[in-house]
C-alpha cells in the first residue's frame, strides 16, 4: 500500500480584496502505510487546507504532496512516473466530511454503493459490498432507510461506510465527529479504531478535541496558526492500546490524562501567544517582530517532556 | 364521530393532544379544515345577504345562484362558439405549453449558468435585462410578431416561466454544499456523473419551488394575454362578458381560474412531497 509524502508544502491564499493569508508554511512529513495520524490545532491554523491538498482539491503554492512514491508499473525508472504528485482528487484517497456530505436523495444503501456504482460494478456485487460495510459500521438492516431518518451519529457511520466501500488506501477525515454528542462520539472513536485495525488503512483525521486526537492518533500533530505549521509532533501508544482495551479505561489512566494536560497547556500557550501578538500588533499598528520565534521557544520548552513515559 | 372531528381539526389528537403549549407552535396552526369550511360558508352567506338586501345593483353584484345558473349555461350551451370547458381547455393548453417550454429551456440554461463562467457571463446580460420586464409589457410586441392566435400567448407564457426557471435552476445548482461535490469526486465519479447523480438531484427542491412560482406568474400572464387579443379562452370569456355587463359570467370565469389554480398548486405540492421527501429535513 502506498504512503504519503508532504514536502515543504506551503499555501498562500490570495484574498479577494488584495492581501494574503499564509495558511500553511513549510509543512513536511511522511505518513507510512497503515499509520493513523490525528491533527489538532486552533481554528484557522490550516488543518482543512492541508487535508484538501492531500485530497487533491487544492494545489499548494509551494512544495509538493506525493502519494504512492515507488509505485512502478512498467519498465524503466522514469522519475516522473515514480512520484505520484497529487494533482486532483482520486478514489485511492477517500474522504469523510463533517455532517451534510451524504446524498439525501439516495437511500443509505445507495449512498454506500455510490463509489462502486460509479465504477460500473455490477449491482449484485454492489449489494454484497453494501451489506458488508453496513455490518462493519453497525447499521445492518438500515440499508433502505432515507438519510434524513437517521441520527447524526448514524449518518456519520454511513459516511464512513461509503468511504470504505470505495476501498481507498488513505482515508482523510475532517472533523468527522465534530457535530456529535459526547457519548455517540466515543462510540464512533471506537469504531474508527476498529476499522483501522481490521482494514489496515492509512488514516489522517482532523479534530478539535484533544482527547480524540490522543485516543485515535498513533501520531499527533499539533498545528500552530499564522502561518499554519506543524508546531509539534507526538507519537503515542493509546491508539494501539485501544484495540485491546476499552476506551473508557484508557482515558482515565494517568498516562493519558498527563498527555492530555500537556497538549492542552501547549495549545493554551499558543492561544495566549496569538492573543498577545494581536494586542501587540494593535499597540504598534503593525506586525509584531519575531512573533514566530517566540512560539518556537514554547515548543522547545514543552517538547522536553515528550517521550517521557512512552 | 371523533375521527370526523379530528379531520375537521376540532379536537386535538396524537402528539398535539400531549402538548401543553400550542400558541406560537407552528404545528398547532395546521389542519383547521373546519374553519376553512366556515370561511367559505361565511363568504357565500355575506354575499347572498348583500344581494338579498339589494345593497348593490345586480349588474355589479349578481347573486351566488345567478352565478351558478350562468355556470350551468356556459357549461352546456357555451359562450361565443365554445363551451366553458372548451374555453378552459384552450387556456390550459396555452398555460401548460408555455410553462413546459419555459421549464425545458430555463432549467438547462440555469444549470449551465450555475456551472460555467462562460455561459454565466454570456447569459447574464440577457437574463438581467429581460427579467424585470413584466410579460404584459410584451403583449403588443408578441401580437405584432405572432398574431392573436395561440403562438403569441404561448410565447408570452414561455417568457414568463423562462426567467423564473433560469434563476431557480441556477440557484439550485449553486446551493450545493461543496463537500457533496468533493465526496462524489473522491468516490470516483466523473464530471458527468457528478452532474446527473449529485448536482441535478440536489437542485430539485429549488427547481420545484421555481415551478410553483412560475405557474403562478403564468396564470397571471395568461389571463392578461387573453384579455387583449384572443377569440377563445377563460381570459377572453371574462373580457367579453365584462364588455356586455354579464357580471355573473365574469364571476364564473374568476372562480374557475381560482379553483383550477389551487388544484394545480396542490397537485404540484403533492408531487413535490413524493419526489423530494428530503426537502427541509436535511
Ligand atoms: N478559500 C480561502 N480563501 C482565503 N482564505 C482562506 C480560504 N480557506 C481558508 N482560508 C484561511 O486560511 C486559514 C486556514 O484555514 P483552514 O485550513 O480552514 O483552517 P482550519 O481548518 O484549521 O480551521 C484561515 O485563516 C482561513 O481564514
Ligand atoms: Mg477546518
Amino acid at each position: 500500500m502506498p504512503g504519503l509524502t508532504i514536502d515543504r508544502v506551503g499555501m498562500i491564499y490570495q484574498l479577494p480584496g488584495g492581501g494574503e493569508v499564509e495558511a500553511l508554511k513549510d509543512v513536511t512529513f511522511d505518513l507510512k502505510p497503515g499509520e493513523i495520524l490525528t491533527v489538532l490545532g486552533p481554528s484557522g491554523c490550516g488543518k482543512t487546507t492541508l487535508l484538501n491538498i492531500v485530497a487533491g482539491f487544492l494545489s499548494p503554492t509551494s512544495g509538493k504532496a506525493v502519494f504512492g512514491a515507488g509505485e512502478i508499473s512498467g519498465p524503466g525508472p522514469d522519475r516522473a512516473k515514480v512520484d505520484k504528485l497529487i494533482t486532483g482528487p482520486g478514489p485511492e484517497r477517500g474522504m469523510v466530511f463533517q455532517q451534510g456530505a451524504l446524498f439525501e436523495w439516495m437511500t443509505v444503501a445507495e449512498n454506500i454503493g455510490f463509489g462502486p456504482k460509479m465504477k460500473g460494478v455490477a449491482q449484485r456485487e454492489i449489494n454484497g459490498v453494501v451489506e458488508r460495510y453496513l455490518q462493519t459500521v453497525g447499521l445492518k438492516g438500515f440499508g433502505e432507510k432515507a438519510i434524513y431518518e437517521l441520527s447524526g451519529g448514524m449518518q456519520q457511520r454511513v459516511a464512513l461506510a461509503r468511504c470504505l466501500a470505495n476501498e481507498p488506501d488513505l482515508i482523510l477525515m475532517d472533523e468527522p465527529l465534530g457535530a456529535l454528542d459526547a457519548l455517540t462520539r466515543e462510540k464512533m472513536q471506537g469504531l474508527i479504531l476498529k476499522i483501522w485495525n481490521e482494514t489496515g488503512k492509512t488514516i489522517a483525521l482532523i479534530t478539535h478535541s484533544v482527547e480524540e486526537a490522543l485516543f485515535l492518533g498513533e501520531r499527533v500533530f499539533v498545528m500552530a496558526p499564522r502561518p499554519g505549521r506543524i508546531h509539534k509532533e507526538y507519537r503515542l501508544p493509546f491508539a494501539r492500546r485501544g484495540l485491546a482495551e476499552s476506551l473508557r479505561d484508557i482515558k482515565v489512566t494517568d498516562e493519558f490524562t498527563e498527555k492530555r494536560e500537556e497538549i492542552l497547556t501547549l495549545i493554551w500557550e499558543m492561544e495566549e501567544d496569538i492573543m498577545g501578538k494581536a494586542e501587540l500588533a494593535d499597540d504598534m499598528g503593525g506586525a509584531p517582530p519575531g512573533g514566530g520565534e517566540k512560539q518556537g521557544e514554547h515548543a522547545a520548552g514543552v517538547g522536553g517532556k515528550e517521550g517521557g513515559g512512552l | 364521530m371523533n375521527k370526523l372531528l379530528a379531520k375537521l381539526g376540532l379536537v386535538k389528537t396524537g402528539m398535539e393532544a400531549r402538548k401543553s403549549v400550542s400558541f406560537g407552535d407552528p404545528e398547532a396552526a395546521k389542519g383547521g379544515l373546519f374553519w376553512s369550511i366556515v370561511s367559505i360558508v361565511v363568504i357565500l352567506a355575506v354575499w347572498s345577504a348583500a344581494v338579498a338586501a339589494e345593497l348593490a345593483n345586480p349588474i355589479f353584484l349578481p347573486s351566488p345562484l345567478d352565478v351558478l345558473g350562468q355556470f350551468k349555461m356556459v357549461a352546456t350551451d357555451g359562450f361565443r362558439g365554445s363551451t366553458l370547458w372548451e374555453h378552459l381547455a384552450i387556456s390550459l393548453y396555452r398555460l401548460l405549453t408555455g410553462f413546459v417550454l419555459g421549464c425545458l429551456v430555463g432549467i438547462p440554461m440555469g444549470f449551465s449558468m450555475g456551472l460555467s463562467k462562460i455561459t454565466r457571463g454570456y447569459f447574464d446580460p440577457i437574463v438581467e435585462f429581460m427579467r424585470p420586464i413584466p410579460p404584459l409589457a410584451l403583449i403588443p410586441l408578441s401580437i405584432i410578431w405572432l398574431g392573436i392566435g395561440d403562438a403569441s400567448k404561448i410565447f408570452l407564457l414561455f417568457l414568463a416561466a423562462l426567467w423564473v426557471m433560469v434563476l431557480a435552476a441556477r440557484s439550485g445548482v449553486q446551493s450545493i454544499r461543496l463537500s457533496k461535490i468533493h465526496a462524489a469526486y473522491t468516490l470516483g465519479a466523473s464530471k458527468k456523473q457528478v452532474l446527473t447523480k449529485v448536482i441535478l438531484p440536489n437542485a430539485l427542491p429549488e427547481i420545484f419551488t421555481g415551478m410553483r412560482v412560475a405557474m403562478g406568474v403564468c396564470w397571471g400572464t395568461l389571463v392578461a394575454a387573453e384579455l387583449v387579443g384572443a377569440d377563445a379562452g377563460i381570459g377572453f370569456m371574462i373580457t367579453v362578458a365584462g364588455k356586455y355587463l354579464e357580471t355573473a359570467l365574469v364571476f364564473v370565469g374568476i372562480i374557475i381560474i381560482g379553483i383550477i389554480g389551487a388544484i394545480i398548486d396542490v397537485g404540484m405540492r403533492k408531487l413535490e412531497a413524493k419526489m423530494i421527501p428530503w426537502k427541509g429535513k436535511a
